[in-house]
Order: structure tokens, then sequence, then C-alpha cells
């Protein structure tokens, strides 16, 4: 792999996803969680303690798609245009889940509270198993024709493989979303969401442990590069660990460092998940001639690397204040009169 | 219907319910700006009262624009392909550099602006609004940059040919100040600051109406005045400045805005009127020699009319007439009630006149209909191309996806987004009906103690 323009945007689109994932993925946990509290208080505490920044995460997945469409234009069409329906519904629950955020502390009555955290948790449950399972198809292949057009159906997208990529992302939300809640709540959440972090732990890893089987088993060239070059093994091997270090991290109440690990295996599953497609962006099944690469997909060198200037101001600038935000917002949630 | 039309009515409908709540943002942003600037100025905790109100108002407006902005981002993929494989090395720069540089900015310090108020101190604060007014205004700057490209495109060349032609950037810096861009940028923010002032005035003067919260309805009610009538004015400045670009980039738009189907020397203006497309010809109030003076400076020179140019080339001229005077005749009466409102409150009349204060209360929806009609004027003038002079409209069209696929979408986001407004009515309301907090006349936590004292 040689350090190309094409190559530094596939790896600066991945971290801008990559980005994503960590962020929005424990606020789309506590999402998936937030029906399993019951008592109104519970239920504030929960909005509350992403309420300061689930915005802020959210933006990454919109850079991230300004990104695609500025370096891979070709993929950006492709893929938005030939998921159409899977894309619109993933527009339609991150809408919910966005205003019912806003929405659900803004009148008291029961119903009116009941119908937004069904709407946040529905929205979060749906676009994280939406979110897998797309990924899940670009590792499987997904049928491209001679003009890069996809060429399959809606209900082509919902096969085994891409499923349980789907629910493996839910898990590795959950298990996120619930690690952070433990360390943002105090007294009897707190306990309660150490108890469900624990099951999430759980159901993650027997479902990553699957996953890795079937794509060893099933899906051999999203294992390719990985078993020609032994020294990239070392990314599978720090994966495993950081996984393992979680339950243990954990055990131990050492909460910070257990949702570090968290982070730290969703950043080597996205690591993995690109170095065994890279050159590809959509792998194309079954004509991977047709599949579209970073090199036919990709804008002029002239507009990559004036995009790599423009990335080169703002990120750092970006994770400047990010960072400060999340330090002024750390600790426990309290309850204030701005409080959702 | 075809795929064609449905995706239009898609993007139409969607990209409008987005542009109700962009323009509260900024204009909101700047009104916030003010009344904190002029609390940390003045001391006087009525203005902190007044940021504290407005900061929620802002929150609500903001939370649906980010909602159905997402649908925006992508709707360039799912429904226009063709159009994103050809215009993405130009076009996709503009949109990711609103997430960089715009986004990222009002979304991160709109957690200290809404949550904050307690927990950092006064001057932090204060830059934490600024900067989240400042990523609202930067979000203008890069779509409109992006939308202008597709309205004078510049700095590019055709690279490739049939399907796989393609545009490519040949000079940054003139896609960015491409012929039309900074016209309408200036044009565009003038017309948020109108629908944040209005709102502010609007709400401000159904308080005085009802003798509630006065003390708070006068304060913001000057502040909001005061920005209504600037912004009022400059965009009929900048309006004027606009059509002059489009005179000159544009010209079978500006003719179907003023329904000229001659090319005429001393053009009159059409001060209201109606097109009769079927005898190629505009009847009713004009003032003469004007058109000819507002395009070209000069009262003689010839205005082009749709006659040059082919009945394919041309937009829909009823269309585009009605949405350009509607927006027109609402920048001047709007000018007209700022007027009349700051007068009367420089003599000290305004809250025994009930009638202007009425009038006040429903100007908030002079500047949302004017932002409106701008847009589909614009949008609509562009026509038949969906990149000026380059693409037209079908040509853009995704090869994939089918008529009955859009229609679902449509209907789907059709139901979201009414019952979004419903919400977003009934919640603006409650928060009107419920008025400033007293509370918020003592600031508390840090913001309590001066600056100097809070570290
Ligand atoms: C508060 C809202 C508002 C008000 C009162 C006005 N406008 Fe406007 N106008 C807009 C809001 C707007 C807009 C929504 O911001 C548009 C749409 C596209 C754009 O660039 O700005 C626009 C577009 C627009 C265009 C088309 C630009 C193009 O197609 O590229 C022209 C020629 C004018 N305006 C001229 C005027 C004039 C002469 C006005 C008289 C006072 C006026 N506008 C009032
Ligand atoms: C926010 C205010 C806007 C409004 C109300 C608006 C309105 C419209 C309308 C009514 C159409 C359909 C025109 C027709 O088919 O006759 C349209 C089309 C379109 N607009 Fe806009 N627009 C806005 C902003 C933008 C911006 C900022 C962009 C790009 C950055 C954009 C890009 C497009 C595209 C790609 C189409 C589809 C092709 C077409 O029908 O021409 N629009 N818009
Ligand atoms: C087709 C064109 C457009 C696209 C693709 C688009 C995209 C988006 C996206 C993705 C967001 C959410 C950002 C977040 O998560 O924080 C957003 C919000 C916003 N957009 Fe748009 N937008 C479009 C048109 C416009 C126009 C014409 C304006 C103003 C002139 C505008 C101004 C804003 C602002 C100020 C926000 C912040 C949220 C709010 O204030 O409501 N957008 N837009």
């Amino acid at each position: 792999m040689h350090l190309d323009l094409n190559s530094i945007w596939f790896v600066l689109v991945g971290v801008l996803f990559t980005g994503y994932a960590m962020l929005d993925g424990f606020d789309l946990g506590i999402g998936a969680l937030h029906l399993f509290t019951r008592t109104d208080q519970e239920r504030r505490v929960m909005l509350n303690s992403i309420g300061p920044v689930w915005d802020g995460n959210e933006v990454w997945l919109v850079t991230g798609g300004g990104a695609l469409f500025a370096a891979f234009p070709n993929v950006y069409a492709t893929a938005f245009s030939g998921f159409y329906l899977a894309l619109m519904l993933l527009l339609a629950s991150l809408i919910f889940r966005a205003v019912a955020i806003e929405f659900r502390s803004k009148r008291p009555e029961l119903w009116w509270r009941r119908m937004w955290d069904i709407s946040f948790a529905g929205g979060s449950i749906l676009s994280s198993l939406l979110i897998g399972t797309a990924l899940g198809n670009i590792a499987w292949g997904v049928p491209i024709d001679a003009q890069g057009e996809f060429a399959g159906t809606f209900l082509g997208l919902l096969t085994p493989y891409p499923l349980l990529v789907g629910i493996t992302t839910l898990a590795l939300f959950m298990m996120h979303g619930a690690i952070y809640g433990v360390m943002k709540t105090e007294d009897k959440l707190h306990d309660k969401l150490r108890v469900w972090a624990m099951r999430c732990i759980i159901f993650f890893v027997i479902c990553a442990v699957t996953l890795s089987m079937s794509t060893l088993l099933y899906v051999p060239h999203m294992a390719a590069r990985v078993r020609e070059n032994p020294w990239l093994f070392t990314v599978a091997l720090a994966n495993m660990l950081a996984i393992a270090n979680i339950p243990r991290e954990f055990h131990h109440g050492r909460d910070g460092r257990a949702f570090f690990s968290s982070c730290a295996a969703i950043i080597t599953l996205m690591a993995l998940f690109a170095l065994n497609l890279y050159p590809n962006m959509i792998y194309s099944l079954p004509a991977p001639e047709n599949s579209l690469t970073i090199y036919n997909a990709a804008s002029s060198p002239k507009t990559l690397g004036i995009m790599l200037i423009i990335a080169c101001i703002g990120i750092p600038v970006v994770v400047a204040y990010t960072v400060s935000i999340y330090w002024i917002f750390r600790g426990k949630v309290k309850m204030d009169r701005m409080s959702y | 219907m075809d795929v064609l039309t449905l995706s239009r009515i898609q993007f139409g409908a969607t990209i409008a319910f987005h542009y109700l709540y962009p323009p509260l943002s900024i204009g909101l942003g700047l009104m916030l700006v003010i009344m904190e600037g002029l609390w940390l100025k003045t001391g006087n905790d009525l203005y902190h009262q007044l940021a504290r109100f407005w900061t929620r108002v802002f929150a609500l407006t903001f939370a649906i624009g980010v909602a159905t902005g997402i649908v925006m981002e992508f709707e360039f993929g799912t429904n226009w392909a063709s159009y994103s494989r050809f215009v993405g090395d130009v076009f996709g720069s503009a949109l990711a550099a609103e997430g960089i540089f715009a986004f990222f900015l009002e979304s991160g310090f709109l957690a200290v602006l809404l949550f904050g108020w307690e927990k950092v101190g006064r001057k932090l604060h204060f830059f934490s609004t600024c900067m989240v007014a400042l990523g609202a205004h930067f979000s203008a700057v890069w779509i409109v940059v992006a939308n202008s490209w597709m309205q004078t495109p510049a700095g590019y060349h055709i690279v490739g040919e049939g399907l796989k032609a393609r545009a490519e950037v040949t000079d940054f810096w003139q896609v960015v100040f491409n012929p039309s861009s900074m016209e309408r940028l200036f044009h565009t923010v003038c017309g948020a600051w109108c629908a944040g002032a209005f709102l502010v005035v609007s709400v401000s003067a159904w308080y005085l109406l009802k003798q509630r919260h006065v003390e708070f309805a006068r304060a913001s009610l000057k502040v909001g005045l005061v920005v209504a009538l600037g912004a009022s004015l400059l965009q009929g400045v900048t309006g004027h400045t606009s059509a002059q670009g489009v005179a000159k980039n544009q010209p079978a738009k500006l003719a179907a805005f003023e329904g000229l189907y001659q090319t005429t020397s001393n053009a009159p203006l059409v001060i209201a009127g109606w097109v009769d497309e079927k005898n190629e010809r505009t009847v009713g109030l004009t003032a003469p020699y004007l058109l000819s003076f507002l395009a070209h400076n000069d009262f003689h020179a010839p205005v082009t009319g749709l006659d040059a140019f082919k009945p394919a080339d041309r937009p829909p001229v009823t269309a585009s007439f009605l949405f350009f005077h509607g927006m027109v005749g609402i920048g001047f009466t709007l000018i007209g009630v700022a007027l009349l409102g700051v007068w009367c409150l420089y003599r000290g009349t305004l809250t025994q006149r009930r009638w202007l204060l009425w009038l006040l209360v429903f100007s908030v929806l002079g500047p949302q209909l004017a932002n409106q009609l701008g847009w589909f004027a614009a949008e609509v003038g562009r026509q038949p191309w969906l990149v000026y002079g380059v693409m037209r409209t079908p040509e853009g069209l995704s090869a994939v996806v089918k008529a009955n696929v859009v229609l679902t979408s449509l209907i789907l986001f059709t139901v979201i987004y009414f019952l979004l407004f419903s919400v977003f009515v009934f919640l603006l309301n409650d928060k009107i009906q419920h008025g400033p907090d007293d509370a918020d006349l003592t600031p508390a936590g840090k913001l309590a103690l001066p600056e100097h004292q809070s570290h």
C-alpha cells in the first residue's frame, strides 16, 4: 500500500466513519437501552447523559457523507441510489431519534413522553441495524453492472451475512452505550446499567465470534489481505485484546478504561474492515471487475489535494474543541433547569 | 407520475421544509449574540432573561433544522446520482467543507450555549454563543456557494464524453467566488436575519398586546425592530445586486421573472400583474424605463427577452414571475412595516397603536414566505438546467431508482414532516405561552459573578 492521494482519502473517509461509530455509537446504544429503564427520572438521566454531545456526534456522519461525495462521487452516487429504500429508512429513524431527544421533556403528559421514548429507542435500534447491514453488504459484495450502477434489489440486501453484521453492530453499540451510561450515572440506575453492560458484553462477544467465523468461512476476500501479510495480523490481535480487555477492566470497576477499550475495539474493527476492502470501496459480486475502487470512483487529484488542505486546517480545530466540550461536560449527569 | 417529476417534487418539498428552520437559526443566532452582548456590556439582567428565553426557542428550531438537514445531505446521491457523478469533483468539496467548518462548530458550541449557562463563566459562554452563530452563518456560506455554482458554473472544465463526462475543478477560488455566489450569499443571509428579527418582533408585540411580561417584551421588541429595519433595508439593496447579476449571468431567468417576452429597450418594470402565456405577453401595472435601469443602471438599455431563447431553453414563466413578484412585494412591505414600527417606537406611541402591534405579530410570516418564494424563483428560474448551460435536469436523475420507490419515500417524508411541523408549532406555541422565566432575572451559578470574580 503506497500512500497516494486516493489512499489518503480512503483513510480519511474511514476516519470520519470510525469517528461516527465511536461517538454516535454510544448514544445510539443509550437509545437502544432506553426502554429498559422504568421511571421517568431514569429516562431523563439517560437522555441527559448524551444531551450536550449527540448532535456533534451525528455531524461525523454528515461530514463523512460530504467527504465521500467530494472524494469518491461514484461511490456516493452508486451506494445511495442503490440502497435507496434502506437509506430512506435510515434517515427516517435518525429524524425520529433526533427530535425525540429534543421534544420528550417539553411536555409532562405520560402519553407524550411514551411516544418519544418509543421513537427514541426505535430510531436508535433501527439505525444501528441499518448501518451494520449496509456495511455487511459492502463486505459481502453487491451486484454492480458495467456502468458502475447497482444492479440488485432492496430485498437482495437482506441476506444472512449482512444481517449478522447488522446485529453485531447493534450489540456493539449497546455495549458501548451501556459502558458510557455506567460512567455517567449514579445510584440505582448506575447499578442497573452495570448489569446490562455485562449482558451486552456477552451478547457482543457471541456475535463477534460468530461473525469472525462466518467471515473466514464464507467471505474469504474479507480476510485475504491479512492472510497474505502476516504482520497485519497484529491488527486482528489488537482487536481481540481490546475486546477481551473490556470485561476485565469492567469487572475491576475501571469503567473509563473499559470505555476506552470499547473505543479501541471499534477502531480496530473498522481498520480490519478497511484493510481487507482496500483498494475497493464497493466490492462487486458476482463480477469483481466492476468493483468501485479508490481509483475508478475518485475525484481528480486536484480536488483530492484541495480537500486535503481543507481537512488539514479543519480537523485539528474540530478535534480541539470537541475535546474541550467533552471536558466541560465531564462527570456524572447532574439535573438542573437546563436539562431535558 | 414519472421518476423525474416525483424526484423534483421530493427534492423541492424536502428542501423547502428544511429551509423553514435554518433562517431562524441564523437570524436568532445573531439576535442571541446581540442580546447576550448587551447583557455583558450593560450588566442589566433583563438582557440575560432575553438571551435565555430566545435560546430556548433557538434550540427548538435548531433540532428540526438538523433532523431535516441530514436528509438533504444524502438526497443528491439517492435521487440525483448521475448529477452527483457529474459534479462530485466540484460540488462535493463545498458540502464537505460545510461539515468540517460549519456543522462541527455549530453543534459543538451549541452544547455550551444550551447546557453551559451555569457551568462556564460569562465570557466563555458569550464566546460559545458567537461560535454557534458563526457556525450557522458558515453553513449558509458553503451551501450557497454550492448552489451558486449550479447557477453560474465557473472554475471547471469537462473531462470525458457521453456517460463518462464529468466536471473537474481547474480553479478552486473561481468555484468559490463564482459570478453569483457573493451577491446571493449576502442576500440569503440578510433574508435569514429578517426571519430571526421578525420572529422576535412578533412574539414581543404579542406579549405587549396581552399585557404580559411587559418589561421583557419592550426590551425584546426594541432589539428586534432595530435589527428588522436594518436587515429589511439591506435585503432590498442586496436583492437589487442579485437582480443585476441575474440579468448579466442568467438573462432567461430575468426575462421569466419579469414575464418579458420581447427583447426591449426602455423596458418597463411590472409592479403587479400576470403573464398571459398563450399570447406571450404580460399585463398589469408597469413603471416605464425602470426595468432597464434596475438591470443595467441605464434607463434605455435593452433587456433580453424570452424570444432570444429556444422554447426548450426557457424556464416556466408564470411560476417564476409569481414567485419573484411575491418575494419583492413582501420585501417592500417588510421595509414599510419595520419603518413604521421604529418610528412609533421612537415617538413612544407604539404600545397605544393596537393595529400596529397586530401587524407586527403577523409580520413573522413575511420573511418566511419571502425566503421560500425567493428560493423557488431562483430554482425554478434555473430550469430547464440543473447546472446552468451545462446539464439539463432530467440528465441528473438516478438511473436505477424506480418511480414507485420514490413515491414511497415521498409519502414517508410527507407524513413525517407533517408530524414534525405540527409538533413544532405546538411546542413553539407552548414556549411562547409559557413566556420568559422569572428565575432568569437573577443569573445563577458561575454566571452570577461578574467576570473578574468568576475565575
Ligand atoms: C426575507 C426574505 C427575502 C426578501 C424580503 C427578498 N428576498 Fe430576494 N431572495 C431571498 C429572500 C428574500 C432568498 C431566499 O434568500 C433568495 C433565494 C436564492 C437566493 O440567493 O436568495 C432570493 C433570491 C432573489 C433573487 C434571485 C437570485 C438568483 O436567482 O440567483 C433576486 C433577483 C432577488 N432575490 C431580489 C430581491 C428583491 C429585489 C427584493 C426586494 C426587496 C427581495 N429579493 C426581497
Ligand atoms: C433552501 C432553499 C431551497 C429551496 C426552497 C429550493 C427549491 C427547489 C425546488 C422547488 C426545486 C425544484 C425545481 C423544479 O424542478 O422546477 C429544486 C430543485 C433542486 N435544487 Fe433547490 N432549493 C433550495 C436550495 C438548494 C440548494 C442549496 C441546492 C444545492 C446546494 C439545491 C439544489 C437543487 C437540486 C440539485 C435540484 C434538483 C434538480 C432540479 O429540479 O432542478 N437547492 N430546488
Ligand atoms: C440541499 C442543500 C442543503 C443540504 C445538503 C443541507 C444539509 C444540512 C445538514 C446535513 C444539516 C444538519 C447539520 C448538523 O447535523 O448539525 C443542516 C443544518 C443546517 N442547514 Fe442545511 N442543508 C441544505 C440547505 C441549506 C440552506 C440553503 C441553508 C441556509 C442558507 C442551510 C443552513 C443550515 C443551517 C444554518 C443548519 C443548522 C441547523 C439549523 O440551523 O436548523 N441549509 N443542513
